[in-house]
């Protein structure tokens, strides 16, 4: 199953919101990210893969490495309110979808 | 993937909203013409729904004995699985009466699309509609977000 993440459950932490910071200007390797944080890098790994799950991240392979920079689109549309009237939405027709699928409003 | 896609254009006072649905055309429009299942999949009571041409109808929840969400509207024309186009106003919102045109499309037996076509009066009438889900308690991601904005700014 996959879970869709909540971007802004993805937002509530702040490392996470450190790391989007530092790659609104630059595109930066996993590892160089890491430097710049105490967490192990593993920790660093989990909040970028939670970051890139909901869409704020997007990644430019170059040779061996990969390059992380904001999604500039998706950081547009959390911060014009588009993500959360979307969601509401999405959650609305998500209810509509599984009561129609309910033989007895058939 | 997103099933649900919200498109607000640059300078335009409206806001596209389409959705797939694995269900028959048939359903998902009884789905919105039905005030039972409506108020189910809303959340919110349906005190009237008349779905014909120059029908109103009039939705309100509850909180704790008190209205939290009042609003209404008049249905301007109805299609059987094909369309609906009415007017929605919130009441005490800075939203205003917004035009709503729904077309319903049968991609088919089991699948079916919804798109939703949003007016409202001006560019500030469509920003406060869609700063209106942080009213539901969003607020301090809300704050959250301003201050990432702000800094990338």
């Amino acid at each position: 199953m996959i879970v869709r993440r909540d971007v802004f459950q993805a937002l509530a932490d702040p490392t996470r919101r450190a790391i989007l910071l530092l790659l609104a200007t630059q595109a930066m390797t996993a590892g160089a990210i890491a430097s710049n944080f105490d967490s192990a890098r593993p920790t660093i790994s989990k909040h970028l893969q939670i970051l890139n799950e909901c869409g704020l991240l997007a990644q430019d392979q170059k040779g061996r490495e990969i390059y992380y920079q904001t999604s500039a689109e998706k950081m547009k549309e959390v911060a014009d309110f588009l993500e959360p009237f979307r969601q509401m939405w999405d959650n609305r027709f998500n209810k509509l979808e599984a009561l129609m699928k309910q033989p007895k409003n058939k | 993937m997103q099933k649900t896609n919200v498109h607000a254009p640059e300078g335009q006072p409206c806001i596209f909203i389409t959705r797939e649905f694995d269900l028959p055309v048939a359903l998902l429009f009884k789905a919105h013409a039905q005030a039972q299942l409506l108020a189910q999949w809303m959340g919110t009571n349906v005190i009237k729904l008349e779905n014909k041409k120059h029908g109103s109808f009039q939705f309100e929840t509850e909180h704790n004995g008190n209205v939290v969400f009042s609003a209404h509207g008049t249905i301007h024309d109805v299609v059987e699985n094909k369309k609906i186009v009415r007017t929605f106003e919130m009441h005490n919102s800075d939203v205003g009466v917004q035009l709503e045109y729904l077309d319903f499309e049968e991609l088919g037996k089991e699948k079916s699309k919804l798109s939703i076509q949003i007016n409202f009066k001006s560019m500030e009438h469509r920003a406060a509609q869609l700063k209106m889900p942080f009213a539901y308690g969003l607020n301090s991601a809300h704050q959250r977000l301003q201050e990432i904005g702000n800094q990338l700014k």
